[in-house]
């Protein structure tokens, strides 16, 4: 395997009373080693339950009903949709860690740092000592910038900040040396300032590591200042991929282009805010041709007959649109 | 800490008064008298002004009422009207078969309903789910004096068995005591059991949606730890509350199951005091199962602290 992680044809539905509704549809993403990976799109989009799925923790009733999900792991690949339970557990925080959106509630709030830490090593290293794990813990704790970190052990989660919580989350899910971290929004729930030293933090275990990390988020500004490669996603489909630099410069999805514009900027405070009209459509409303073209500025008749095929503009550089594949004009 | 269980003993006392004002008034309301009680058909007015000066009925009810309360301060409860004898003692001998009862009713509610409940919410809209909340439901639903009227029939009709009449001890012997102590706590635990189960799983699927558990499974957390250190552990706090209240009212005796089994406990002797206007007995037993029911409770906030680390009293 080339990539670390390989989703091929990842399809996941879920039960709307009796009737299955899809909220993800053919997706195709590789994730390639020591790579940042940016995944983008307004809430729900498909991108958290994507990260979900791949350690298997979609909640009830959704599940994965296509697809293929292959990993490159330390002992050979494999396919983590094919696991059994241990295998899957050997997996989670131990090769591929994921963090999420609401620290304040991420840590169980009966149990002191020290325990949920020890916990995670435990989990994949049964024999490791008590001196060793604590050890192993405050030098963890240290790497986050945690300020007082024995201290920090001995804590409540509800005596701790909620920058401090997502720090503690970050070194939970280090503590093992994963190969892929799966930050889901890691900084949707934090203050601005908190934000960026928190995402810093990231970019430099990262370094330290060799990480690689998808960073799932619904900021275009977190992609600018943390990733290497983007795919925005729009009501369950991926509609543009490219290199970050790339995508920036040569946006190509009327989509892509609606989300920078929408962009706060301290420039443009002058003007308007610019909103995209409308809103995502909910799982099994989705159009039949493509899915945007509700909200389209350049939406033409073909648009909403036909839904368009994930393309190549120009190289490694995709999207899903007519217009830009030189179909239209053509 | 200390000061708040003085603080939650202190509030004790203006509960007690009032309770012992309102079975007071409500004695001199409910018509019949101890009197014509204990003289039957031969009463005559002079015998009649003789029991109530030895009772102390001849002087003014606000006097009755500061006399026999003045006492109760000392932990004098008084005497039974009807039969002369000391009523705390016989209180405190009944109240251990009632708490024997209760204890005995919990530990058969917890066995059935904790594990029923948590693998009703593990298989949530499953077979066994919908089973387990069908029956659930019947224990709740089913009035107890006619599930042990039942019982006893069934026993006796089906398989010949009686319960032995004469109560016994736990300690004097344990085989008789058992014999006539668990179909009660059959009775009484298959209602709890009832409840229990269902605040444990509408708990357990509460805490099952939080994030913390999808963040344990995230670690890599075999099933077994996922489910019982976090979120048995988390679910157990509102189960806590409700095992605490039916324990608290368990305590004070259960006037229709001591009676079906004639199991003499603290409900049965309630009830005789109440049929006999036997004012001490009733105020004794009512201040008394008060007092177990606020202990209780109290016990069940102080158990919090050692769940949940959020909860602090000082």
């Amino acid at each position: 395997m080339k990539d670390l992680l390989e989703i091929r044809n990842l399809k996941i539905t879920t039960l709307r009373g009796k009737e299955t509704v899809r909220l993800l549809d053919y997706v195709d993403l590789n994730i390639p080693k020591k790579c940042s990976f940016g995944i983008v799109g307004e809430s729900g989009c498909g991108k958290s339950i994507t990260a979900n799925a791949v350690l298997g923790l979609l909640p009830y009733p959704l599940r994965v009903s296509e697809g293929s999900i292959r990993y490159d792991s330390r002992d050979g690949e494999k396919e983590l949709l094919r696991l059994n339970k241990k295998e899957m557990q050997a997996v989670r925080g131990g090769e591929i860690s994921m963090i999420f959106q609401e620290p304040m509630t991420s840590l169980d709030p009966i149990f002191t740092v020290e325990k949920q830490m020890a916990e995670a090593v435990s989990f994949h290293h049964p024999n490791a000592g008590r001196g060793e794990i604590r050890e192993r813990s405050l030098e963890m704790l240290k790497k986050v910038n945690i300020p007082r970190p024995e201290q920090t052990l001995a804590s409540y989660p509800h005596q701790l900040s909620g920058g401090q919580l997502q720090r503690i989350m970050i070194a939970i899910a280090l503590i093992n040396n994963p190969r892929l971290l799966l930050a889901d929004e890691p900084t949707t729930a934090l203050d601005v300032t908190i934000q960026a030293q928190i995402l810093k933090l990231m970019n430099d275990l990262k370094e330290q590591n060799d990480t690689s990390i998808v960073m799932i988020t619904h900021d275009l500004g977190v992609i600018a200042e943390t990733c290497e490669e983007v795919a925005v996603f729009y009501a369950g489909q991926i509609v543009e991929q490219a290199n970050v630099v790339e995508l920036f410069s040569h946006t190509a999805h009327p989509y892509t282009q609606g989300l920078l514009r929408a962009v706060t900027s301290l420039g443009g405070a002058t003007r308007k805010l610019y909103t995209i009209p409308g809103i995502v459509p909910p799982g099994g409303q989705w159009l039949s041709g493509c899915r945007f073209a509700d909200r389209c500025s350049r939406c033409t008749e073909r648009c909403r007959q036909e839904m368009p095929a994930l393309k190549e503009v120009s190289p490694r550089h995709l999207c899903r649109c007519f217009q830009n594949s030189g179909e239209v004009d053509a | 800490m200390r000061d708040y269980i003085i603080r939650r003993l202190i509030m004790l006392i203006p509960i007690l008064l009032g309770i012992s004002i309102a079975i007071f008034v409500v004695m001199q309301l409910i018509p019949g008298d101890v009197v014509s009680g204990i003289l039957g058909i031969e009463q005559t007015p002079e015998l009649r002004a003789m029991w109530e000066k030895k009772l102390g009925l001849d002087k003014p009810l606000v006097e009755q009422y500061f006399s026999w309360i003045g006492k109760a301060v000392t932990g004098d409860f008084g005497e039974s009207f009807r039969t002369g004898a000391p009523v705390f003692p016989e209180i405190m001998s009944r109240f251990k078969i009632s708490a024997e009862l209760a204890v005995l009713a919990c530990i058969i509610a917890w066995i059935i309903a904790l594990p029923l409940g948590v693998l009703s919410s593990l298989k949530r809209n499953s077979v066994i789910d919908r089973i387990v909340r069908v029956v659930a439901l019947m224990g709740v639903s089913i009035p107890n004096f006619a599930s042990a009227t039942l019982l006893i029939l069934f026993l006796a009709k089906g398989f010949n068995y009686h319960t032995p009449v004469k109560y016994a001890g736990l300690f004097e012997n344990f085989g008789v005591n058992m014999q006539i102590m668990l179909l009660p706590a059959l009775v009484l635990g298959s209602v709890m059991a009832g409840s229990v189960m269902r605040m444990t799983r509408s708990s357990m699927l509460e805490v099952l949606r939080q994030d913390y558990i999808k963040a344990v499974r995230a670690k890599g957390a075999p099933e077994r730890v996922t489910i019982f250190r976090h979120a048995f552990k988390n679910s157990s706090i509102p189960i806590v509350t409700l095992v605490g209240m039916q324990i608290g009212s368990l305590m004070g005796g259960t006037v229709v199951i001591e009676q079906i089994f004639s199991i003499p406990g603290l409900g049965q002797y309630t009830l005789t005091g109440i049929s006999q206007r036997d004012f001490p007995v009733v105020q004794g037993c009512v201040l008394f199962i008060a007092v177990v029911y606020v202990l209780v409770n109290l016990l069940v906030d102080i158990l919090y602290t050692y769940i949940d680390p959020r909860i602090s009293y000082s």
